[in-house]
Protein backbone atom coordinates (compact mmCIF):
# COMPACT_ATOMS: atom_id res chain seq x y z
CA UNK A 1 0.00 0.00 0.00
CA UNK A 2 1.06 3.50 -0.77
CA UNK A 3 1.61 6.12 1.90
CA UNK A 4 -1.42 8.29 2.57
CA UNK A 5 -1.06 12.04 2.80
CA UNK A 6 -3.40 14.53 4.43
CA UNK A 7 -3.76 17.63 2.31
CA UNK A 8 -5.71 20.90 2.57
CA UNK A 9 -6.49 23.33 -0.18
CA UNK A 10 -9.18 25.72 -1.38
CA UNK A 11 -11.45 24.15 -3.94
CA UNK A 12 -13.93 26.37 -5.75
CA UNK A 13 -13.71 28.79 -2.87
CA UNK A 14 -14.23 26.22 -0.12
CA UNK A 15 -11.60 24.96 2.33
CA UNK A 16 -11.16 21.27 1.67
CA UNK A 17 -9.30 18.49 3.48
CA UNK A 18 -8.71 15.05 2.11
CA UNK A 19 -6.41 12.03 2.56
CA UNK A 20 -4.93 10.70 -0.64
CA UNK A 21 -2.52 7.94 -1.63
CA UNK A 22 0.86 9.36 -2.71
CA UNK A 23 0.42 8.05 -6.24
CA UNK A 24 -3.10 9.39 -6.85
CA UNK A 25 -3.59 12.03 -9.52
CA UNK A 26 -5.45 15.28 -8.89
CA UNK A 27 -7.97 14.12 -11.49
CA UNK A 28 -8.70 10.88 -9.60
CA UNK A 29 -9.02 12.83 -6.37
CA UNK A 30 -11.55 15.24 -7.88
CA UNK A 31 -13.67 12.58 -9.55
CA UNK A 32 -13.43 9.63 -7.18
CA UNK A 33 -12.97 11.29 -3.79
CA UNK A 34 -14.73 14.61 -4.11
CA UNK A 35 -17.40 13.58 -6.58
CA UNK A 36 -16.66 16.48 -8.93
CA UNK A 37 -17.21 14.63 -12.17
CA UNK A 38 -17.33 17.66 -14.47
CA UNK A 39 -13.58 17.29 -14.99
CA UNK A 40 -13.19 14.48 -17.52
CA UNK A 41 -10.75 11.60 -17.83
CA UNK A 42 -9.80 10.62 -21.38
CA UNK A 43 -6.18 10.14 -22.45
CA UNK A 44 -4.56 10.37 -19.01
CA UNK A 45 -1.39 11.65 -20.70
CA UNK A 46 -1.73 15.40 -21.08
CA UNK A 47 -2.74 15.19 -24.74
CA UNK A 48 -6.47 15.97 -24.81
CA UNK A 49 -7.13 18.64 -22.18
CA UNK A 50 -10.43 17.10 -21.00
CA UNK A 51 -9.06 17.13 -17.43
CA UNK A 52 -8.08 20.82 -17.43
CA UNK A 53 -8.45 22.60 -14.08
CA UNK A 54 -7.07 25.85 -12.71
CA UNK A 55 -4.42 25.78 -9.98
CA UNK A 56 -3.27 29.06 -8.42
CA UNK A 57 -4.77 30.89 -11.36
CA UNK A 58 -3.26 28.91 -14.23
CA UNK A 59 -4.65 25.93 -16.11
CA UNK A 60 -3.01 22.52 -15.87
CA UNK A 61 -3.83 18.95 -16.85
CA UNK A 62 -5.10 17.38 -13.63
CA UNK A 63 -4.21 13.91 -14.99
CA UNK A 64 -0.51 14.88 -14.86
CA UNK A 65 -0.64 16.35 -11.37
CA UNK A 66 -0.05 14.40 -8.16
CA UNK A 67 -2.99 14.99 -5.81
CA UNK A 68 -0.51 15.51 -2.97
CA UNK A 69 0.82 18.53 -4.84
CA UNK A 70 -2.55 20.29 -4.37
CA UNK A 71 -1.66 20.88 -0.73
CA UNK A 72 -1.84 24.57 0.15
CA UNK A 73 -3.06 25.64 -3.26
CA UNK A 74 -6.16 27.21 -4.79
CA UNK A 75 -8.08 24.99 -7.22
CA UNK A 76 -10.98 25.74 -9.50
CA UNK A 77 -12.88 23.15 -11.51
CA UNK A 78 -15.67 23.51 -14.04
CA UNK A 79 -18.17 23.29 -11.16
CA UNK A 80 -16.62 26.43 -9.65
CA UNK A 81 -16.50 28.20 -13.00
CA UNK A 82 -20.11 27.30 -13.78
CA UNK A 83 -21.23 29.07 -10.62
CA UNK A 84 -19.55 32.34 -11.65
CA UNK A 85 -20.69 35.11 -13.99
CA UNK A 86 -17.85 34.37 -16.44
CA UNK A 87 -18.98 30.75 -16.49
CA UNK A 88 -22.51 31.93 -17.27
CA UNK A 89 -21.26 34.07 -20.14
CA UNK A 90 -19.17 31.23 -21.58
CA UNK A 91 -22.04 28.79 -21.35
CA UNK A 92 -24.38 31.24 -23.11
CA UNK A 93 -21.90 31.86 -25.88
CA UNK A 94 -21.11 28.14 -26.40
CA UNK A 95 -24.83 27.33 -26.52
CA UNK A 96 -25.67 30.15 -28.93
CA UNK A 97 -22.91 29.13 -31.34
CA UNK A 98 -23.58 25.40 -31.19
CA UNK A 99 -20.06 24.76 -29.87
CA UNK A 100 -21.16 21.69 -27.91
CA UNK A 101 -22.13 18.29 -29.28
CA UNK A 102 -21.41 15.37 -26.95
CA UNK A 103 -19.98 17.86 -24.45
CA UNK A 104 -17.11 15.67 -23.30
CA UNK A 105 -14.39 18.18 -24.15
CA UNK A 106 -16.46 21.19 -23.09
CA UNK A 107 -15.49 21.53 -19.40
CA UNK A 108 -11.78 21.46 -20.29
CA UNK A 109 -12.23 23.90 -23.12
CA UNK A 110 -14.27 26.27 -20.94
CA UNK A 111 -11.59 26.19 -18.24
CA UNK A 112 -9.02 27.05 -20.87
CA UNK A 113 -11.27 29.76 -22.38
CA UNK A 114 -11.75 31.24 -18.92
CA UNK A 115 -8.01 31.45 -18.42
CA UNK A 116 -7.69 33.29 -21.74
CA UNK A 117 -10.36 35.80 -20.66
CA UNK A 118 -8.58 36.35 -17.34
CA UNK A 119 -5.29 37.12 -19.04
CA UNK A 120 -6.94 39.82 -21.16
CA UNK A 121 -5.03 38.58 -24.17
CA UNK A 122 -5.99 39.04 -27.77
CA UNK A 123 -9.52 38.13 -28.93
CA UNK A 124 -8.27 37.39 -32.47
CA UNK A 125 -9.42 33.94 -33.62
CA UNK A 126 -5.88 32.99 -34.72
CA UNK A 127 -4.50 33.78 -31.24
CA UNK A 128 -7.40 32.06 -29.48
CA UNK A 129 -6.74 28.98 -31.59
CA UNK A 130 -3.24 28.71 -30.18
CA UNK A 131 -4.54 28.84 -26.62
CA UNK A 132 -6.58 25.66 -27.08
CA UNK A 133 -3.85 23.64 -28.81
CA UNK A 134 -3.93 21.36 -25.79
CA UNK A 135 -7.67 20.62 -26.05
CA UNK A 136 -9.05 18.00 -28.41
CA UNK A 137 -12.68 17.88 -29.57
CA UNK A 138 -13.85 14.87 -31.56
CA UNK A 139 -17.23 16.14 -32.69
CA UNK A 140 -17.84 19.86 -32.92
CA UNK A 141 -14.95 21.04 -35.02
CA UNK A 142 -13.01 23.95 -33.71
CA UNK A 143 -14.62 26.77 -35.70
CA UNK A 144 -17.67 27.05 -33.48
CA UNK A 145 -15.57 26.74 -30.36
CA UNK A 146 -13.24 29.55 -31.47
CA UNK A 147 -16.27 31.67 -32.47
CA UNK A 148 -17.76 31.20 -29.01
CA UNK A 149 -14.49 32.04 -27.32
CA UNK A 150 -14.07 35.16 -29.47
CA UNK A 151 -17.59 36.29 -28.66
CA UNK A 152 -17.13 35.82 -24.92
CA UNK A 153 -13.72 37.48 -25.17
CA UNK A 154 -15.07 40.59 -26.90
CA UNK A 155 -18.03 40.76 -24.49
CA UNK A 156 -15.65 40.58 -21.50
CA UNK A 157 -13.49 43.34 -23.00
CA UNK A 158 -16.50 45.56 -23.54
CA UNK A 159 -17.82 44.87 -20.06
CA UNK A 160 -14.45 45.81 -18.52
CA UNK B 1 2.63 2.07 -10.25
CA UNK B 2 5.00 1.26 -7.44
CA UNK B 3 4.36 1.69 -3.74
CA UNK B 4 5.52 4.73 -1.87
CA UNK B 5 6.16 4.48 1.87
CA UNK B 6 7.10 8.02 2.36
CA UNK B 7 6.10 11.38 0.86
CA UNK B 8 7.87 14.60 1.82
CA UNK B 9 7.56 18.19 0.66
CA UNK B 10 10.66 19.96 2.00
CA UNK B 11 10.64 23.73 2.46
CA UNK B 12 14.35 24.30 1.90
CA UNK B 13 17.18 23.05 -0.28
CA UNK B 14 18.95 21.81 2.82
CA UNK B 15 15.97 19.65 3.82
CA UNK B 16 15.65 18.27 0.30
CA UNK B 17 19.34 17.35 0.18
CA UNK B 18 18.97 15.65 3.55
CA UNK B 19 16.08 13.55 2.21
CA UNK B 20 18.16 12.60 -0.82
CA UNK B 21 21.06 11.56 1.39
CA UNK B 22 18.86 8.93 3.00
CA UNK B 23 18.55 7.29 -0.43
CA UNK B 24 15.86 5.62 -2.54
CA UNK B 25 14.25 8.87 -3.56
CA UNK B 26 12.30 10.02 -6.62
CA UNK B 27 12.14 13.78 -7.07
CA UNK B 28 8.90 15.41 -8.19
CA UNK B 29 8.73 18.84 -9.81
CA UNK B 30 5.82 19.52 -12.21
CA UNK B 31 5.04 15.83 -12.69
CA UNK B 32 4.36 16.13 -16.43
CA UNK B 33 6.98 13.47 -17.21
CA UNK B 34 6.88 11.61 -13.93
CA UNK B 35 3.12 10.95 -13.85
CA UNK B 36 2.82 9.28 -17.28
CA UNK B 37 6.18 7.53 -16.93
CA UNK B 38 5.37 6.06 -13.52
CA UNK B 39 1.86 5.03 -14.62
CA UNK B 40 3.18 3.16 -17.62
CA UNK B 41 5.90 1.52 -15.55
CA UNK B 42 8.72 3.09 -17.59
CA UNK B 43 10.06 4.86 -14.48
CA UNK B 44 9.02 3.00 -11.33
CA UNK B 45 8.79 5.36 -8.36
CA UNK B 46 11.24 4.72 -5.54
CA UNK B 47 9.91 4.28 -1.98
CA UNK B 48 10.32 7.95 -1.05
CA UNK B 49 8.71 10.66 -3.16
CA UNK B 50 10.19 14.12 -2.56
CA UNK B 51 8.13 17.02 -3.89
CA UNK B 52 10.59 19.89 -4.38
CA UNK B 53 8.08 22.49 -5.54
CA UNK B 54 7.88 24.42 -2.26
CA UNK B 55 11.59 25.23 -2.15
CA UNK B 56 12.12 28.99 -2.59
CA UNK B 57 15.84 28.63 -3.42
CA UNK B 58 14.92 26.69 -6.55
CA UNK B 59 12.67 29.39 -7.98
CA UNK B 60 13.23 32.60 -9.85
CA UNK B 61 15.24 34.05 -12.66
CA UNK B 62 17.90 36.71 -12.18
CA UNK B 63 20.76 38.50 -13.85
CA UNK B 64 23.88 39.67 -12.07
CA UNK B 65 27.60 39.98 -12.69
CA UNK B 66 27.47 38.90 -16.33
CA UNK B 67 25.42 35.76 -15.73
CA UNK B 68 21.78 34.78 -15.87
CA UNK B 69 20.65 32.27 -13.29
CA UNK B 70 17.54 30.20 -13.83
CA UNK B 71 15.93 28.31 -10.96
CA UNK B 72 15.13 24.71 -11.95
CA UNK B 73 11.51 25.24 -10.85
CA UNK B 74 10.94 28.00 -13.40
CA UNK B 75 8.06 26.80 -15.53
CA UNK B 76 8.10 26.95 -19.30
CA UNK B 77 5.36 29.62 -19.05
CA UNK B 78 7.47 31.74 -16.68
CA UNK B 79 10.40 31.59 -19.08
CA UNK B 80 8.18 32.38 -22.06
CA UNK B 81 6.70 35.38 -20.23
CA UNK B 82 10.10 36.70 -19.18
CA UNK B 83 11.44 39.76 -21.03
CA UNK B 84 14.97 38.76 -19.98
CA UNK B 85 14.63 35.40 -21.71
CA UNK B 86 12.92 36.85 -24.77
CA UNK B 87 15.54 39.53 -25.31
CA UNK B 88 18.74 37.85 -24.16
CA UNK B 89 18.24 34.13 -24.63
CA UNK B 90 16.25 34.07 -27.86
CA UNK B 91 16.84 30.40 -28.65
CA UNK B 92 15.53 29.36 -25.23
CA UNK B 93 12.53 31.65 -25.61
CA UNK B 94 11.70 30.11 -28.99
CA UNK B 95 11.93 26.62 -27.49
CA UNK B 96 9.53 27.63 -24.69
CA UNK B 97 7.16 29.22 -27.19
CA UNK B 98 6.85 26.04 -29.24
CA UNK B 99 6.70 23.75 -26.19
CA UNK B 100 3.59 21.59 -25.70
CA UNK B 101 0.29 23.25 -24.75
CA UNK B 102 -0.61 26.06 -22.37
CA UNK B 103 -1.63 23.53 -19.72
CA UNK B 104 1.64 21.57 -19.95
CA UNK B 105 3.80 24.73 -20.09
CA UNK B 106 2.12 25.99 -16.89
CA UNK B 107 3.22 22.89 -14.97
CA UNK B 108 6.41 21.76 -16.71
CA UNK B 109 9.68 23.01 -15.21
CA UNK B 110 12.99 23.57 -16.94
CA UNK B 111 14.75 21.45 -14.28
CA UNK B 112 12.40 18.56 -15.03
CA UNK B 113 13.04 18.92 -18.74
CA UNK B 114 16.82 18.80 -18.21
CA UNK B 115 16.78 15.92 -15.72
CA UNK B 116 14.36 13.88 -17.82
CA UNK B 117 17.18 13.90 -20.41
CA UNK B 118 15.06 13.07 -23.43
CA UNK B 119 16.93 13.04 -26.77
CA UNK B 120 14.17 15.43 -27.89
CA UNK B 121 14.11 17.62 -24.72
CA UNK B 122 13.36 21.05 -26.12
CA UNK B 123 15.21 23.23 -23.61
CA UNK B 124 18.40 21.16 -23.92
CA UNK B 125 19.23 22.22 -27.46
CA UNK B 126 19.10 26.00 -26.82
CA UNK B 127 20.88 25.59 -23.48
CA UNK B 128 23.68 23.72 -25.27
CA UNK B 129 24.27 26.60 -27.70
CA UNK B 130 24.09 29.04 -24.78
CA UNK B 131 26.92 27.05 -23.12
CA UNK B 132 24.81 26.54 -20.00
CA UNK B 133 26.24 25.16 -16.78
CA UNK B 134 24.17 23.14 -14.36
CA UNK B 135 24.61 23.26 -10.63
CA UNK B 136 24.02 20.21 -8.44
CA UNK B 137 23.44 20.30 -4.69
CA UNK B 138 23.88 17.55 -2.12
CA UNK B 139 24.92 16.98 1.50
CA UNK B 140 27.84 14.56 1.21
CA UNK B 141 28.95 14.91 4.84
CA UNK B 142 26.30 16.82 6.65
CA UNK B 143 26.86 20.22 5.01
CA UNK B 144 25.24 21.47 1.82
CA UNK B 145 27.72 21.33 -1.09
CA UNK B 146 27.39 22.34 -4.72
CA UNK B 147 29.21 21.44 -7.89
CA UNK B 148 28.85 22.89 -11.36
CA UNK B 149 29.37 21.23 -14.71
CA UNK B 150 28.65 22.03 -18.35
CA UNK B 151 25.24 20.86 -19.54
CA UNK B 152 27.06 19.06 -22.36
CA UNK B 153 28.67 16.78 -19.73
CA UNK B 154 25.47 16.38 -17.73
CA UNK B 155 23.12 14.73 -20.20
CA UNK B 156 24.58 11.33 -21.07
CA UNK B 157 21.87 9.42 -22.93
CA UNK B 158 18.13 8.81 -22.97
CA UNK B 159 17.01 9.35 -19.37
CA UNK B 160 20.61 9.31 -18.18
CA UNK B 161 22.49 12.13 -16.52
CA UNK B 162 25.65 12.68 -14.50
CA UNK B 163 23.48 13.38 -11.44
CA UNK B 164 24.33 11.16 -8.47
CA UNK B 165 21.27 9.70 -6.74
CA UNK B 166 21.98 11.96 -3.73
CA UNK B 167 22.10 15.15 -5.79
CA UNK B 168 19.49 17.52 -7.13
CA UNK B 169 19.67 20.11 -9.85
CA UNK B 170 19.73 23.44 -8.02
CA UNK B 171 20.41 25.99 -10.76
CA UNK B 172 21.10 26.65 -14.42
CA UNK B 173 23.62 29.35 -15.29
CA UNK B 174 24.27 31.01 -18.63
CA UNK B 175 26.57 33.92 -19.47
CA UNK B 176 24.55 37.01 -20.37
CA UNK B 177 25.33 37.46 -23.98
CA UNK B 178 27.13 40.38 -25.64
CA UNK B 179 25.19 42.82 -27.82
CA UNK B 180 26.23 41.24 -31.12
CA UNK B 181 25.12 37.76 -30.00
CA UNK B 182 22.26 36.07 -31.80
CA UNK B 183 20.65 32.71 -31.12
CA UNK B 184 17.76 30.78 -32.55
CA UNK B 185 15.92 27.49 -32.22
CA UNK B 186 13.91 25.50 -34.71
CA UNK B 187 11.74 22.48 -33.98
CA UNK B 188 9.76 20.23 -36.22
CA UNK B 189 7.04 17.84 -35.05
CA UNK B 190 3.84 16.58 -36.65
CA UNK B 191 1.27 18.08 -34.26
CA UNK B 192 2.95 21.39 -33.63
CA UNK B 193 1.99 21.85 -30.01
CA UNK B 194 1.98 18.41 -28.55
CA UNK B 195 4.30 16.19 -30.44
CA UNK B 196 7.81 15.88 -29.15
CA UNK B 197 10.35 17.12 -31.62
CA UNK B 198 11.09 15.01 -34.66
CA UNK B 199 14.21 17.10 -35.07
CA UNK B 200 15.36 20.34 -33.49
CA UNK B 201 18.22 22.72 -34.21
CA UNK B 202 19.90 25.34 -32.04
CA UNK B 203 22.20 28.00 -33.39
CA UNK B 204 24.15 30.83 -31.75
CA UNK B 205 26.95 33.16 -32.77
CA UNK B 206 28.37 36.64 -32.46
CA UNK B 207 28.12 38.41 -35.71
CA UNK B 208 29.63 41.40 -37.40
CA UNK B 209 27.78 41.95 -40.66
CA UNK B 210 27.68 38.56 -42.37
CA UNK B 211 30.69 37.18 -40.50
CA UNK B 212 30.17 34.76 -37.65
CA UNK B 213 32.37 34.14 -34.61
CA UNK B 214 32.04 31.93 -31.57
CA UNK B 215 29.61 29.77 -33.56
CA UNK B 216 27.62 27.11 -31.70
CA UNK B 217 25.34 24.54 -33.25
CA UNK B 218 23.32 21.81 -31.54
CA UNK B 219 20.87 19.19 -32.75
CA UNK B 220 18.07 17.38 -30.91
CA UNK B 221 16.38 14.05 -31.60
CA UNK B 222 19.07 12.92 -34.05
CA UNK B 223 21.26 11.04 -31.54
CA UNK B 224 20.75 9.38 -28.12
CA UNK B 225 21.12 12.82 -26.55
CA UNK B 226 21.03 16.40 -27.83
CA UNK B 227 24.49 17.06 -29.27
CA UNK B 228 26.80 19.94 -30.10
CA UNK B 229 28.19 19.73 -33.63
CA UNK B 230 31.87 20.84 -33.59
CA UNK B 231 32.65 20.12 -37.26
CA UNK B 232 29.58 22.12 -38.31
CA UNK B 233 30.65 24.95 -36.03
CA UNK B 234 34.16 24.87 -37.59
CA UNK B 235 32.65 25.09 -41.08
CA UNK B 236 31.06 28.41 -40.07
CA UNK B 237 33.62 29.91 -37.68
CA UNK B 238 35.13 33.20 -38.86
CA UNK B 239 33.40 32.92 -42.23
CA UNK B 240 31.12 35.34 -44.00
CA UNK B 241 27.86 33.57 -44.76
CA UNK B 242 27.34 32.89 -48.46
CA UNK B 243 25.79 30.01 -50.40
CA UNK B 244 29.04 28.03 -50.41
CA UNK B 245 29.61 28.35 -46.68
CA UNK B 246 25.99 27.48 -45.93
CA UNK B 247 26.22 24.44 -48.23
CA UNK B 248 29.42 23.27 -46.56
CA UNK B 249 27.89 23.68 -43.09
CA UNK B 250 24.79 21.68 -44.05
CA UNK B 251 27.05 18.93 -45.38
CA UNK B 252 29.10 18.93 -42.18
CA UNK B 253 25.88 18.70 -40.17
CA UNK B 254 24.74 15.70 -42.17
CA UNK B 255 28.01 13.92 -41.35
CA UNK B 256 27.70 14.71 -37.64
CA UNK B 257 24.19 13.50 -36.86
CA UNK B 258 23.13 9.91 -36.24
CA UNK B 259 19.36 9.79 -36.54
CA UNK B 260 17.37 6.62 -36.03
CA UNK B 261 14.16 5.50 -37.67
CA UNK B 262 11.22 5.25 -35.29
CA UNK B 263 7.46 5.76 -35.23
CA UNK B 264 7.87 9.50 -35.73
CA UNK B 265 10.17 9.58 -38.73
CA UNK B 266 12.70 7.60 -40.73
CA UNK B 267 16.42 8.19 -40.58
CA UNK B 268 16.31 9.49 -44.18
CA UNK B 269 13.53 11.96 -43.42
CA UNK B 270 15.28 13.31 -40.33
CA UNK B 271 18.45 13.89 -42.38
CA UNK B 272 16.49 15.73 -45.05
CA UNK B 273 14.80 17.89 -42.39
CA UNK B 274 18.08 18.77 -40.68
CA UNK B 275 19.79 19.66 -43.99
CA UNK B 276 16.91 21.74 -45.27
CA UNK B 277 15.98 23.48 -42.05
CA UNK B 278 19.56 24.22 -41.09
CA UNK B 279 20.11 25.73 -44.56
CA UNK B 280 16.97 27.79 -44.10
CA UNK B 281 18.06 28.99 -40.66
CA UNK B 282 21.48 30.07 -41.92
CA UNK B 283 19.96 31.77 -44.95
CA UNK B 284 17.67 33.66 -42.60
CA UNK B 285 20.64 34.75 -40.48
CA UNK B 286 22.46 35.92 -43.63
CA UNK B 287 19.51 37.90 -44.93
CA UNK B 288 18.47 39.61 -41.66
C1 LIG C 1 1.42 16.29 -23.55
C2 LIG C 1 2.87 16.57 -23.28
C3 LIG C 1 3.59 17.35 -24.17
C4 LIG C 1 4.95 17.59 -23.96
N1 LIG C 1 5.62 18.38 -24.84
C5 LIG C 1 6.94 18.60 -24.68
C6 LIG C 1 7.66 19.41 -25.60
O1 LIG C 1 7.11 20.00 -26.54
N2 LIG C 1 9.01 19.54 -25.42
C7 LIG C 1 9.66 18.93 -24.40
O2 LIG C 1 10.88 19.07 -24.29
N3 LIG C 1 9.00 18.19 -23.48
C8 LIG C 1 7.67 18.01 -23.61
N4 LIG C 1 6.98 17.25 -22.67
C9 LIG C 1 7.71 16.61 -21.55
C10 LIG C 1 7.65 17.36 -20.19
O3 LIG C 1 6.54 18.21 -20.11
C11 LIG C 1 8.92 18.16 -19.94
O4 LIG C 1 10.04 17.33 -20.00
C12 LIG C 1 8.90 18.93 -18.59
O5 LIG C 1 9.79 20.02 -18.70
C13 LIG C 1 9.25 18.12 -17.38
O6 LIG C 1 9.21 18.97 -16.24
P1 LIG C 1 8.40 18.57 -14.91
O7 LIG C 1 8.65 19.66 -13.94
O8 LIG C 1 7.00 18.26 -15.23
O9 LIG C 1 9.19 17.27 -14.50
P2 LIG C 1 8.81 16.01 -13.59
O10 LIG C 1 7.91 15.12 -14.32
O11 LIG C 1 8.40 16.45 -12.24
O12 LIG C 1 10.26 15.37 -13.51
C14 LIG C 1 10.93 14.87 -14.64
C15 LIG C 1 12.20 14.13 -14.18
O13 LIG C 1 13.17 15.04 -13.70
C16 LIG C 1 13.49 14.76 -12.34
N5 LIG C 1 13.67 16.08 -11.71
C17 LIG C 1 12.81 17.12 -11.77
N6 LIG C 1 13.36 18.21 -11.17
C18 LIG C 1 14.58 17.84 -10.74
C19 LIG C 1 15.65 18.53 -10.05
N7 LIG C 1 15.57 19.83 -9.72
N8 LIG C 1 16.78 17.85 -9.76
C20 LIG C 1 16.90 16.54 -10.12
N9 LIG C 1 15.94 15.85 -10.76
C21 LIG C 1 14.79 16.48 -11.07
C22 LIG C 1 12.34 13.94 -11.82
O14 LIG C 1 12.75 13.09 -10.78
C23 LIG C 1 11.95 13.15 -13.06
O15 LIG C 1 12.81 12.07 -13.24
C24 LIG C 1 5.61 17.02 -22.84
C25 LIG C 1 4.87 16.24 -21.93
C26 LIG C 1 3.52 16.02 -22.14
C27 LIG C 1 2.76 15.20 -21.15
S1 LIG D 1 -7.09 13.23 -19.56
FE1 LIG D 1 -5.67 14.74 -18.98
S2 LIG D 1 -5.08 15.56 -20.87
FE2 LIG D 1 -6.31 13.90 -21.47
S1 LIG E 1 -18.19 18.13 -28.21
FE1 LIG E 1 -17.75 16.03 -28.27
S2 LIG E 1 -15.62 16.01 -27.92
FE2 LIG E 1 -16.01 18.08 -28.16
Amino acid sequence: MSATIDIRFRLNGVDTEVSVPATMSALEMLRDRLDLTGTKYACGEGECGACTISVDGVTVNSCLMFAADCDGRELMTIEGLAASSVGEALRASFTRNGAVQCGFCTPGIMMQAHSVLQKHGSCEPADLKRTIEGNLCRCTGYVKIIDSMAEACVAADEGA
Amino acid sequence: MSDINNYVAPRSLDEAAEALRAGNVTLLAGGTDLMPQSRSGRTPLRPTLVNIRRIPELRGLSESGGTIRIGPLATITELRDSALVRERLQALWQACDSFASDQVRNAATIGGNICNASPAGDTLVPLLVLDAQVELASKPNGALAKRALPLADFVLGPGQTARASTELLSGIVVASSPEDFISSFFKFGTRPALDISMISIGFAARRAGKTLRDVRVAFGAVAPRPIRAPATEAALEGKALDDNVIGAAAKAADAEIHPISDVRASDWYRREMVRNMFTRMLTHVRDH
